[in-house]
């Protein structure tokens, strides 16, 4: 295999409190091969945005990169300045934010704030002929080029978004729930932007997103996120079919079918304290299957080849029900 | 009419003018039955009129025209007083299970408020037994959340307790409005279990606004899908969602991700510009600027609701008019 494009080795992003650091994100890993999507899922507050803003160099005060390393086409991005590593954002690493569509400027026309980011990274503004090609890409028509953010739906809002990450061309998008909060039939237009501007420039990308549904219709990979650690990753063909990780398997069993009425699943009980996580397994707390072992550090192992998973009990486990 | 719960008569809401002014929700009809407790899904995408159908029914709104008929009084021209009374029968949960409480009192506030505002109990220990068997109800103990403050709570357990606060009123109606949305996956079959409890256990009936179909599969009766203010497609949710019959009703089906990785999605979906979607003022069926069948005699008339299948299953689209008899 070739080397990844990105690669995120013991990253840890703590946020300091009065009562010590919360580890929103503990010490993940994992790469992104070239020309990859892979999907990194969670519930709220699992880690997935820090992680990406720890990945990015985003993190402000009281948060604070408490250690690891990324490295991006073999350059170490946490050793970088920050005026060096400003140059890489946009033009390397693009962001689509978590309601991307409300980070518009309502004062700017549309075409005014994707030449900005073009602007502050190249220097020079954009000709018209380079922002049209941008809508084209995305499906946006001409006619917004004149407009301001409140004249576009929400979907198209989103679009101009992707138009914004992809001006740059750069080797790796994140998109943070880059469809969520839109009506499903609009998701599905968003979506299907996403992964034809995706296959188009043959970039890699990381979507964070909660939703199973989505992530078996566009990723390649999934990352498993539980309260700042990754508890698993896998193939999307082998997440669905075999996930190892009895948290992955409540994730991928808690998305109600449409085709089948069955009893649900309910899986109550409150995540740990963030300030003082559990010795042994993350997840411990709120496994159906725990039992003596998971006091035990679990580091992630390989499962079967391109999946691997931190828990001690996932072959015994392989095809139980939670 | 006796029968009826809540019934709604050619229930119209205009904003702005009523003749040029926009049609959030056109003409609907709808009884639920006293003696059927069930879940009533109202689905459909943003702008379809859903919200505006529960803040009517809340009595939040006025009827342009129409009627809605709650157990014989008249919700759209109550008094303060009716309103009140009628509030002990229909109460609500909202979406955002943060924004609900009031950050600096402990979870037990929002239960007294109700047992005051409704003068249910003014003995305390019989308060507290009350705020018991509704917790109860949705599967917690007052001594697990009572004390607590809400961030100590998860966002499943928060919107628990709005349903238990709205069950210990002993409401004969409760309006959802996408109770589910904002809680997070694994959280949300408790929600959704509960609902279906107090139906069959203490005879409620619950009008489900959301936008999420596969849930409304999974808990509703009946459901209704609206598409800019007009009713498309109704029946029973299992018929509907498993055997749509309306263009759009099939498109958004299609639209809902499948958890499953060998099914993707086929063929691409191109939306037509916004100002060619707004159908406010079209005489005939809304859905004309993106419907692959849409022919000329769709925009002449909306159509009536045609019966498509068995228990009730109607879809408003020329498509299913019956043959013209010879």
């Amino acid at each position: 295999m070739s080397e990844p494009v990105l690669s995120v080795r013991g990253l840890k992003v703590y946020y300091a409190t009065p009562d010590g650091d919360v580890l929103a994100t503990d010490d993940i890993s994992f790469d992104l091969e070239r020309g990859e999507t892979l999907g990194l899922v969670g519930e709220s507050g699992s880690g997935k945005t820090t992680a990406t803003s720890g990945i990015l160099r985003m993190v402000s005060s009281p948060g604070r990169i408490a250690g690891g390393r990324v490295t991006l086409d073999g350059e170490d991005m946490i050793a970088l300045s920050d005026e060096e590593f400003r140059k890489r954002r946009w033009s390397k690493l693009a962001l689509i934010p978590q309601g991307a569509m409300n980070s518009l400027n309502p004062t700017m026309k549309i075409s005014a704030q994707i030449a900005d980011v073009v602007r502050t990274h190249t220097g020079a503004a954009p000709d018209r002929a380079r922002v049209l090609e941008l809508f084209q890409m995305v499906g946006l028509p001409e006619r917004i080029y004149e407009m301001y953010p409140h004249e576009l739906s929400g979907g198209m809002k989103q679009r101009v978004c992707i138009a914004m990450a992809v001006a740059l061309n750069p080797t790796v998008i994140i998109a943070d729930e880059a469809t969520s909060a839109l009506d499903v039939v609009v998701q599905r237009v968003v979506a299907q932007t996403l992964a034809k501007v995706r296959d188009a420039l043959g970039v890699s990308m990381i979507m964070i997103g909660h939703d199973m549904g989505l992530m078996a219709q566009m990723v390649d990979r999934i990352a498993v996120m539980y309260a700042g650690k990754i508890v698993e990753i896998a193939p999307v063909a082998d997440m669905f079919a075999r996930p190892g990780h009895p948290y992955s398997k409540i994730l991928i069993e808690s998305v109600p079918s449409l085709t089948e009425r069955r009893p649900m699943k309910i899986t109550e009980g409150i995540t740990h304290d963030p300030r003082n996580p559990p010795e042994g397994c993350i997840f411990q707390l709120r496994c159906p299957h725990v039992n003596d072992g998971c006091t035990k550090p679990q580091p992630m192992r390989e499962l079967r080849p391109g999946q691997t998973v931190a828990c001690h009990r996932a072959e015994e486990l392989e095809g139980a029900h939670v | 009419m006796s029968d009826a719960l809540l019934d709604l008569r050619d229930v119209r809401k205009v904003y702005g003018d009523p003749d040029t002014g926009l049609v959030a929700l056109n003409d609907l009809s709808l009884t639920i039955r006293k003696d059927e407790p069930e879940i009533v899904t109202i689905a459909g995408e943003s702008g379809s009129g859903k919200s505006t159908l529960a803040n009517l029914v809340l009595g939040f709104t006025r009827p342009t025209s129409g009627q809605i008929m709650f157990d014989g009084t008249d919700v759209g021209n109550a008094s303060a007083k009716q309103m009140k009374a009628y509030h002990r029968q229909v109460q609500a949960v909202f979406q955002d299970p943060f924004g609900s409480y009031n950050p600096f009192y402990r979870v037990g506030h929002v239960f007294d408020m109700v047992i005051r505002n409704f003068k249910l109990s003014s003995n305390k220990t019989e308060a507290r037994q009350m705020m018991e068997e509704a917790l109860n109800a949705v599967g917690l103990t007052g001594d697990d959340v009572l004390r607590k403050y809400p961030h100590q709570l998860s966002g499943g357990q928060r919107q628990r307790i709005m349903m238990a606060r709205a069950y210990m009123v002993k409401p004969r109606l409760i309006v959802a409005d996408e109770p589910v949305s904002m809680v997070d996956a694994s959280l949300r079959a408790s929600i959704l279990d509960v609902m279906m409890r107090l139906r069959d256990e203490g005879g409620i009936s619950f009008l489900y606004v959301t936008h999420d179909l596969s849930t409304a599969y999974q808990v509703g009766d009946r459901i209704l899908l609206f598409y800019q203010g007009t009713l498309v497609e109704h029946g029973k949710a299992t018929d509907v969602i498993s055997n749509p019959q309306h263009p759009y009703v099939q498109l958004l089906i299609d639209s809902v991700p499948k958890p499953d990785p060998t099914q993707r999605w086929q063929g691409e979906i191109i939306l037509p510009a916004e100002e060619e979607l707004r159908t406010a003022h079209s005489t005939g069926c809304r859905f004309v600027p993106r419907c692959p069948h849409a022919q000329p005699a769709c925009s002449a008339a909306l159509p009536p609701a045609y019966e498509v299948g068995p228990r009730g299953h109607r879809a408003a689209c020329i498509l299913h008019a019956p043959p013209p008899q010879a």
